[in-house]
């Protein structure tokens, strides 16, 4: 099979990989906040559902938990699509481990910044969303990062419950052709595009948030 | 209606079992300007941050401006204050912190607009005419756009009393406000605070070692030791005539640098 051809496959599954990302990131995002958020909750019931919501997800593995949703929820009267059952597994499980860097983000702002907002007489929501979190942003970008590329990846794992994304195409085109060197070789290259593009998004919007911030470094 | 700006009546005040305050009793009188002296982990600075709400207190009541701070009266009985409440006397007092805190991802003007616009519900246009108004008190009008990372330490700190202004309160509490400041620049921010005791609008309550300010600007001067004021009066007197041996021992521990 000519290359340009298996190029066109591969970007159609590259296609099919990038919606998954799309539709897990805002999810995966929402439940970092939310669990993030929790976790430091004044009522211990709530820093609990976020604690197991996050140690399970974390805790376990995510193929599993895919499985699960796709095979064996269905057992119990739920049965979603593949493509739903995907994203909800894939955002689920990062955004367990997104979690952690929202909570260690919280708190690492100064305790200085909260007493100057006690000071100033905002209300406690305002000091949460207009003082802190602005500056714990800035700091939550790089592992936020990491975790993007690690939902890129992650998505592979769709492959397995008959989803046509990149790495499905790519393996059973090359268990038809055999081009397994170029095939592979191109799918590297197109996950790694991906989550080139998202690093630099994600850098721009660090150095974006952290307008005007004095931070540390090594020199 | 009470004389006071500030009462402590019998306050208690521990850190785990170490007792800081025991039935302390402490009252400011309004437009009063109150130096607090003393060694380290004397309690000068907890007693402003009791003040602010940011430490509660565990036995006596604290009033501001005749108002009860940490308790709140309903249906004749006392309550722990809430949110709502510490809101209410929190309006009162505008603080001033040693290492500044201003917000980083702001710009100066927003550090001192925010506050007002959002909790006092001023127009942005109001807010802002104020701010850049107070920028120029404190002499630094064309700072209004650079961020706090971009100014000095006696910059910043001018910032911080904008800040506080801007929210005006009537009791202004200073704490080691030039504690972290190079010497050099002290004596920009002690300038501001100097014309601002002059107005005579406000009681302020000063935590400093800067004792030839403190003597300067206050009306009364407190040495306080251990969480107990020690020694307390017009500052020639403590300066000049102190009646203590801990008062005397700790000036000299200054005037001997």
């Amino acid at each position: 099979m000519p290359l340009n051809e298996i190029f066109s496959v591969l970007a159609e599954g590259a296609l099919v990989t990038i919606q998954l990302v799309a539709m897990a990131l805002p999810l995966a995002t929402a439940m970092a906040f939310i669990s993030g958020l929790l976790r430091l909750s004044e009522h211990r019931a709530l820093r609990w559902l976020a604690a197991i919501y996050v140690e399970f997800f974390r805790g376990t593995s995510a193929l599993i938990q895919l499985y699960w949703i796709y095979f064996v929820l269905p057992f119990f009267g739920i049965s979603i699509d593949a493509i739903t059952a995907g994203v909800v597994a894939l955002g689920l499980n990062i955004g367990a481990y997104g979690s952690e860097v929202v909570r260690g983000g919280l708190l690492s702002v100064d305790r200085g910044q909260t007493e100057a907002a006690i000071a100033l007489n905002f209300s406690p929501r305002q000091r949460l969303w207009r003082i802190i979190m602005p500056q714990a942003l800035v700091g939550m970008m790089p592992p936020f990062g990491n975790l993007a590329i690690e939902l890129v990846k992650a998505t592979s794992l769709v492959s397995l419950i008959t989803i046509a994304d990149l790495t499905y195409r790519a393996k059973s085109l090359a268990d038809m052709t055999l081009q397994v060197e170029e095939i592979f070789g191109l799918v590297l290259v197109f996950y790694f595009v991906m989550a080139q593009v998202l690093t630099l998004a994600i850098r721009a919007l660090e150095k974006h948030l952290g307008k005007g911030m004095d931070r540390g470094g090594l020199a | 209606m009470s004389d006071y700006a500030v009462e402590f009546d019998n306050v208690t005040k521990q850190f785990g079992d170490n007792v800081l305050f025991e039935q302390f009793n402490f009252n400011i009188r309004k437009n009063e300007v109150v130096s607090i002296i003393g060694p380290s982990g004397s309690g000068k600075s907890t007693l402003l941050r009791i003040l602010m709400t940011l430490e509660g207190i565990d036995a006596g009541m604290v009033r501001v401006q005749g108002e009860s701070l940490w308790h709140m009266q309903k249906g004749g009985a006392w309550l722990p204050a809430d949110e709502r409440h510490l809101r209410k006397c929190r309006g009162h007092m505008g603080m001033v912190f040693q290492h500044f805190n201003l917000f980083p991802h702001m710009t100066v003007l927003r550090n001192i607009t925010e506050a007002p616009i959002h909790v006092l519900g001023q127009s942005k246009e109001e807010a802002r005419a104020n701010g850049l108004e107070l920028l120029r008190t404190v002499g630094l009008a064309d700072k209004a756009d650079a961020y706090p990372s971009q100014l000095s330490g006696g910059q910043k700190q001018r910032v911080g009393i904008a800040r506080a202004l801007a929210m005006r309160p009537s009791i202004l509490l200073l704490d080691e406000i030039t504690s972290a400041l190079d010497p050099e620049l002290v004596d920009e921010v002690l300038e501001v605070i100097r014309k601002l005791a002059a107005e005579d609008a406000y009681t302020m309550i000063l935590v400093t070692h800067e004792m030839y300010f403190a003597r300067e600007i206050s009306d009364r001067v407190c040495f306080f030791d251990a969480g107990a004021i020690v020694e307390e009066g017009p500052p020639e007197q403590i300066f000049n005539q102190p009646k203590h041996e801990r008062t005397r021992a700790f000036l000299n521990s200054f005037l001997n640098i």
